[in-house]
């Protein structure tokens, strides 16, 4: 039984043939995103190669289970132990792994922890490598042509769009992630948070924090 | 000699928009792009480097009008087809709905969590030694090319290349993508951190102590 695509192989109007030897064959899906998703979902799932309720489960873990809450544990702890600080800069993939953080996108994680003197920030200029177990998927600008394109060239121009001015005797490294090593900014610990348990110094912690484009909440923020 | 995909430090593409409230998803057919993606690399006919290359090989046309999850799914296709996994008659929807010979492979609900979790590290032992120690001064090579296959897959950015930096760690022996990507093997080699002032790579620094750090394997490097 033939499936029905719709207008599935029909080009576009107006665009010329510019594949120099072949047409790609993903220019036979449909136009329309939702639809071209749900036309490979329903060939795979044809054939037994898929299961829709495999991919349910990928979708809430990663919906509900797996983000930032992760690497807020990890930075929190960074900073109510300075046992675990040091561990985590020396080895951060063995010291993450026992907390429970591992797995795909994030088999080798290195921390870069900010300081006066230096702000570190995360970018993947090639594509989106981003520290999937930490911070669950990356947001829509981590992986826009903006973003990778000018974090390396002009980090602070992007900091600006984001609200955050550094000091200006502050160096700013940039860690492009260029192979399977993922990196996780631990940043500087608010002012006014001696004493605050580990859970409650987790709930300053924002994304964006960990990825070196924000600054934590101060406490009573 | 590059692709589109490589786009650290091009100019023009105006601000970011931080969109603090955006949820994981923006729209059901992202994760349902990102869930097909996964199922269907969990059936084993190609790997990590495979994916990203069939992803920066689209046309530049179509890598530009593509929303993120549109690539995704268009280097899918691809590599289904390219891999002969399906046939170009499968997706115009002309093809047998039979059960396909890897069906056995499809991962299942209950093998989601513990395949997520187990992850797939890249580093190899190596029988390559390290030609660098922290601190030693280093040159990219240039162009930023793949030096087997021309116009193939490489991790370094060609805003690098030909740039003299500083190795500030060994990451230790990885799987080089150049090979992977191409079916010529994992080729395990050292990994560099590889520091470099902004002041090498752009015409305007922001800041004389601006560094920008990669991730580079030995064959990318020579003694400076």
């Amino acid at each position: 039984m033939a499936l029905d695509l719709g207008s599935a192989s029909r080009k576009p109007d107006g665009m010329p043939h510019d594949h120099h030897d072949h047409d790609h064959p993903h220019s036979h899906l449909p136009p329309d995103p939702a639809l071209r998703v749900k036309a490979l979902e329903t060939i795979l799932t044809r054939k037994g190669l898929i299961d829709p309720a495999a991919l349910d489960e990928i979708i809430d873990i990663y919906q509900n289970r797996i983000g930032p809450k992760n690497g807020a544990q990890v930075v929190a702890r960074a900073w109510a132990d300075p046992g675990f600080m040091h561990a985590l800069t020396e080895d951060a993939t063995a010291v993450i792994a026992e907390m429970g953080f591992y797995g795909r996108q994030g088999e080798h994680i290195t921390a870069v922890a900010n300081t006066d003197d230096t702000h570190n920030m995360v970018v993947c200029t090639l594509c989106s490598c981003y520290p999937w177990p930490l911070l669950g998927i990356p947001p829509g600008w981590y992986k826009s042509d903006a973003y990778r394109a000018r974090a390396v060239r002009e980090p602070r121009k992007v900091l600006a769009d984001f609200g955050v001015s550094l000091p200006e005797d502050t160096a700013v490294r940039v860690w492009d992630s260029t192979a399977e090593m993922r990196y996780l900014v631990i940043p500087q610990r608010p002012a006014g948070t001696e004493g605050m348990s580990e859970e409650d110094l987790a709930a300053l912690v924002t994304r964006d924090s960990m990825i070196g484009t924000g600054l934590p909440r101060e406490p009573g923020q | 000699m590059t692709r589109v995909h490589d786009m650290g430090g091009r100019f023009g593409d105006g601000p970011v928009d931080p969109a603090p409230d955006e949820p994981v998803f923006k729209e059901d057919w992202h994760a349902r792009a990102l869930a097909v993606t996964l199922a269907a690399g969990a059936l084993g006919q190609w790997n990590l480097d495979t994916s990203r290359h069939a992803r920066e090989r689209l046309s530049p046309k179509d890598y530009a009008r593509f929303s993120y999850y549109e690539k995704w799914m268009a280097g899918l296709a691809d590599l289904l087809v390219e891999k002969g996994v399906l046939d170009e008659s499968d997706l115009t929807g002309q093809g047998d709905g039979s059960r396909h010979p890897l069906a056995d492979r499809a991962l299942k609900p209950d093998a989601v969590a513990a395949a997520l979790a187990k992850g797939g590290p890249a580093d190899r032992p190596s029988n390559v030694a390290p030609l660098f120690v922290a601190g030693q001064a280093v040159r990219t090579r240039r162009p930023s090319a793949n030096a087997l296959v021309d116009g193939g897959h490489t991790r370094l950015p060609a805003y690098a290349a030909g740039a003299r930096g500083h190795i500030l760690r060994l990451h230790g022996t990885h799987v080089l993508p150049d090979t992977n990507a191409h079916g010529l093997g994992e080729q395990p080699e050292p990994l560099y951190a590889v520091a470099f002032p902004a002041s090498e790579l752009w015409a305007h620094p922001e800041h004389p102590r601006d560094e920008v750090i990669l991730d580079l394997w030995q064959s990318y490097l020579e003694p400076a």
